[in-house]
C-alpha cells in the first residue's frame, strides 16, 4: 500500500518537474559540467577536441591580457562596491526619515536601475565627449582648461566606467536597505531617544547591527556583480583605450566568441567562478563578527 | 506611558534640539535632492538632446529646452532604422520568456513544496547549486548547444535559454511553502485532482509572486544585452538593445537620433515602473536573491 501511494507520488512529482528539470537539465547542469571539461581541452567548436591537461590553466599565469583585466576587475570592485553600498545606506536612511515625497527621491534614485545598460551607456559616452561633452565643457566653464578626456585616457577611463556602474546600481541597494529598515522597529529608537543618543550613535548602534544582514547580503551581491561587468565595458570603452578598462568577463567574451578558444575561454570563466566562490565562503566564515541575526 | 510623559518632558527642557532637529531635516533635504539630481541629469540631457540639432547637443552652457525641436530625429529613428521591428522582436523575446518561465518553474516548483518523493530534496539541491554558477560559465557549451540545434540567429535561443531559470523556481516554492499543506489536503479530499490543486487552489493565492517574477524576467528580459549580442547575426532579429548599440558604432555621428532611440528603448520600462511600482520593489527585492 505504502509503495504504490509512493510510486503515485513520484509520477506526480516528476510530471510537475518536467517540463522545466528537461530544459535544466540540458540548458543550465549539462553546460556547468561541460565547461568544467571543456577547460581541459583545446578546441574552437568546429573541429577536433584536444586534451590539453592543465595548459589552459598554466596559460592563464603568464597571459598579461588576463592579469590587466584581473586587475582591473579587483580595481572596480574594491572602489566600486564600497562607494555604491554607502551612498546607498545613506540615501535610504535618508528617506526612512519620512521626508516628503519619498516616492519622487525614491523613483529618481532607483530610475538609473531600471534603464538599460545600453542606453545608460550609449547617453554616458556623449557626456564624457572630452572636446563637445556637457561635462568638460561645464569643467571648462570652472576655469579648467585642460579637463581629463575621460573614457578616452587611459588613466581616466576606469574612473569613468566606475562612476557610471555606482550611479547605476545605487538605486537597486538603496531599495534593498529601504526595504530593510522598514523591518526595524521603531521603539528601538524611541529608548535610545530617552537615553539620550544622538542620531550619529543611534545609526551606529541601532540602524547598522540591525541592517546587518541585509549589509551582508548586498557585499557578496555587489562583489559578485562587479565581477560580471560587461554590458558597460563593451559600449563604453571596448576594454580600452589600450586594455585600460579590460575587465573579466569581457576577456571571456573576447576570447570565446571573437578569438574561438573554447577551452581557454572555460578555464577563464572558472576561475571567475572560483573567485566568485572563495569571496562569498570568507565572506559567510566572517559573518559571525559583524552580522547581527536576531 | 510613563516614558513618554518622561520623553515628552525632555523635550520642552532642551529647545535646542528643536533647532538642531529643523537644520537636520534641511541639511537632509538639500543632500537628497543633489543626490535625486545628479542621478536624474543625465536622463534630463537625453530627452533634451533627443529633440536638439547636432550642433545644439554639445553647445554650453546647456541649453536644456532646445530653440527649435527637431522632431525629426524621433521620424528618423522610426523610419530609417527598423526601430519598429527591434521592439517587436524584444517584445516577443520577453513575453515569450516570461511566460515559459512563469509555466515551468511554477510547476516545478509545485513538486518541490507539495509533493512528497524520495529524490526531491536532492533535486531542489541541484536547483539551488546552480544559482550560484556565473552566466559566462555555461556560455560555451550552451552556445554549442544551440547551434546543434540549429537555433542560432534565432529568437527561440534566447527564449529556451531563459525559460527554465532556477530561481524562478526557488522564488515560486518559498511562496508555496509558506501556504498551509491543509489547503491542498482539503482540496484532495474534495476530489480535486493534483493538477486541479495547482491551478485552481495554490496559483489563485500567490498571485504577488507571479507578478513579481513576471516583472523581474520580463524587464531581466528586456534589458539582456550580452544573450543577443552573441546569438543574434540578422539585422531583422535584433533586440532595441543591439540594435541601439548597432545604431551607435555604426552612425557614429548623428547623436540627436541616437538619444532618441535612447529614449524609446527605455520607455517601456520606465512605464511598466510606474504601473507597478510595489510590485516591481518586490520583484528586484526577491531578485536579490539570485547569484
Amino acid at each position: 500500500m505504502k509503495s504504490k501511494a509512493l510510486r503515485r507520488n513520484r509520477l506526480t512529482g516528476y510530471t510537475f518537474l518536467l517540463p522545466n528539470i528537461l530544459g535544466f537539465l540540458i540548458f543550465i547542469c549539462f553546460p556547468v559540467c561541460a565547461s568544467f571539461l571543456i577547460s581541459f581541452t583545446e578546441w574552437n567548436g568546429f573541429g577536433e577536441i584536444k586534451f590539453a591537461g592543465l595548459s589552459n590553466y598554466t596559460r592563464l599565469w603568464s597571459d598579461e591580457t588576463f592579469r590587466i583585466s584581473l586587475l582591473n576587475s579587483l580595481i572596480m570592485t574594491a572602489v566600486s562596491v564600497p562607494a555604491t553600498l554607502i551612498l546607498a545606506i545613506l540615501a535610504a536612511v535618508a528617506l526612512n526619515k519620512g521626508l516628503k515625497g519619498v516616492k519622487i527621491f525614491r523613483t529618481a534614485i532607483f530610475l538609473p536601475h531600471i534603464t538599460a545598460t545600453i542606453a545608460v551607456a550609449v547617453v554616458w559616452q556623449l557626456i564624457y565627449n572630452p572636446t563637445m561633452g556637457p561635462l568638460n565643457g561645464f569643467l571648462r566653464s570652472l576655469g579648467i582648461d585642460n579637463p581629463p578626456t575621460w573614457l578616452a585616457s587611459t588613466e581616466w577611463a576606469l574612473f569613468s566606467v566606475i562612476v557610471v556602474s555606482i550611479w547605476h546600481s545605487i538605486g537597486y541597494y538603496m531599495v534593498l536597505y529601504l526595504a530593510g529598515l522598514q523591518g526595524i522597529p521603531k521603539d528601538l529608537y524611541e529608548a535610545a531617544e530617552i537615553d539620550g543618543a544622538g542620531k550619529v550613535s543611534q545609526f551606529r548602534n541601532i540602524t547598522l547591527p540591525m541592517l546587518s544582514p541585509v549589509i551582508f547580503f548586498t557585499v557578496i551581491m555587489g562583489i559578485i556583480n562587479s565581477f560580471k561587468v560587461f554590458d558597460l565595458v563593451f559600449v563604453l570603452t571596448r576594454g580600452g583605450p589600450g586594455r585600460s578598462t579590460h575587465m573579466l568577463v569581457y576577456d571571456i567574451y573576447e576570447t570565446a566568441f571573437q578569438r574561438y578558444e573554447y577551452g581557454y575561454a572555460s578555464a577563464m570563466a572558472y576561475v571567475l567562478f572560483a573567485i566568485i566562490l572563495v569571496i562569498t565562503l570568507i565572506q559567510f566564515r566572517g559573518q559571525k563578527r559583524w552580522v547581527n541575526y536576531s | 506611558m510613563s516614558t513618554r510623559i518622561e520623553a515628552s518632558q525632555m523635550m520642552t527642557i532642551k529647545r535646542r534640539p528643536q533647532l538642531g532637529e529643523w537644520v537636520r531635516k534641511t541639511v537632509v533635504y538639500v543632500v537628497v535632492s543633489v543626490v535625486a539630481l545628479s542621478m536624474v541629469l543625465p536622463f534630463l540631457w537625453m530627452v533634451s538632446a533627443s529633440v536638439k540639432s547636432e550642433a545644439e547637443i554639445f553647445s554650453f552652457p546647456i541649453q536644456w529646452i532646445p530653440s527649435h525641436f527637431f522632431w525629426s530625429n524621433y521620424s528618423k529613428v522610426w523610419t530609417e532604422l527598423p526601430f519598429f521591428t527591434y521592439y517587436l522582436n524584444t517584445i516577443k523575446i520577453a513575453v515569450l520568456t516570461t511566460l515559459l518561465q512563469i509555466i515551468t518553474c511554477s510547476t516545478a516548483a509545485y513538486a518541490f513544496a507539495k509533493v512528497k518523493f524520495p529524490e526531491r530534496d536532492k533535486l531542489f539541491f541541484l536547483y539551488v547549486a546552480t544559482m550560484m554558477v556565473p552566466y559566462q560559465v555555461m556560455m560555451i557549451p550552451q552556445f554549442v548547444l544551440i547551434d546543434k540545434i540549429g537555433l542560432i540567429d534565432s529568437h527561440w535561443a534566447l527564449i529556451l535559454l531563459g525559460a527554465f531559470n532556477p530561481f524562478g523556481v526557488f522564488l515560486f516554492r518559498q511562496f508555496f511553502m509558506s501556504l498551509p499543506e491543509e489547503l491542498s489536503e482539503a482540496a484532495r479530499i474534495d476530489g480535486l485532482s493534483e493538477f486541479g490543486v495547482y491551478m485552481r487552489i495554490i496559483m489563485p493565492l500567490i498571485r504577488p509572486a507571479i507578478a513579481s517574477l513576471t516583472i523581474f524576467t520580463f524587464m531581466h528580459s528586456w534589458n539582456d544585452f550580452l544573450g543577443p549580442l552573441i546569438y543574434l547575426n540578422s539585422d531583422v532579429l535584433f533586440t532595441l538593445q543591439l540594435g541601439m548599440q548597432h545604431f551607435q558604432s555604426e552612425h557614429a555621428t548623428e547623436y540627436g537620433p541616437l538619444m532618441a532611440a535612447a529614449v524609446c528603448a527605455i520607455i517601456p520600462t520606465i512605464l511598466i515602473y510606474f504601473l507597478a511600482q510595489d510590485h516591481f520593489v518586490e520583484g528586484i527585492s526577491a531578485g536579490a536573491v539570485k547569484g
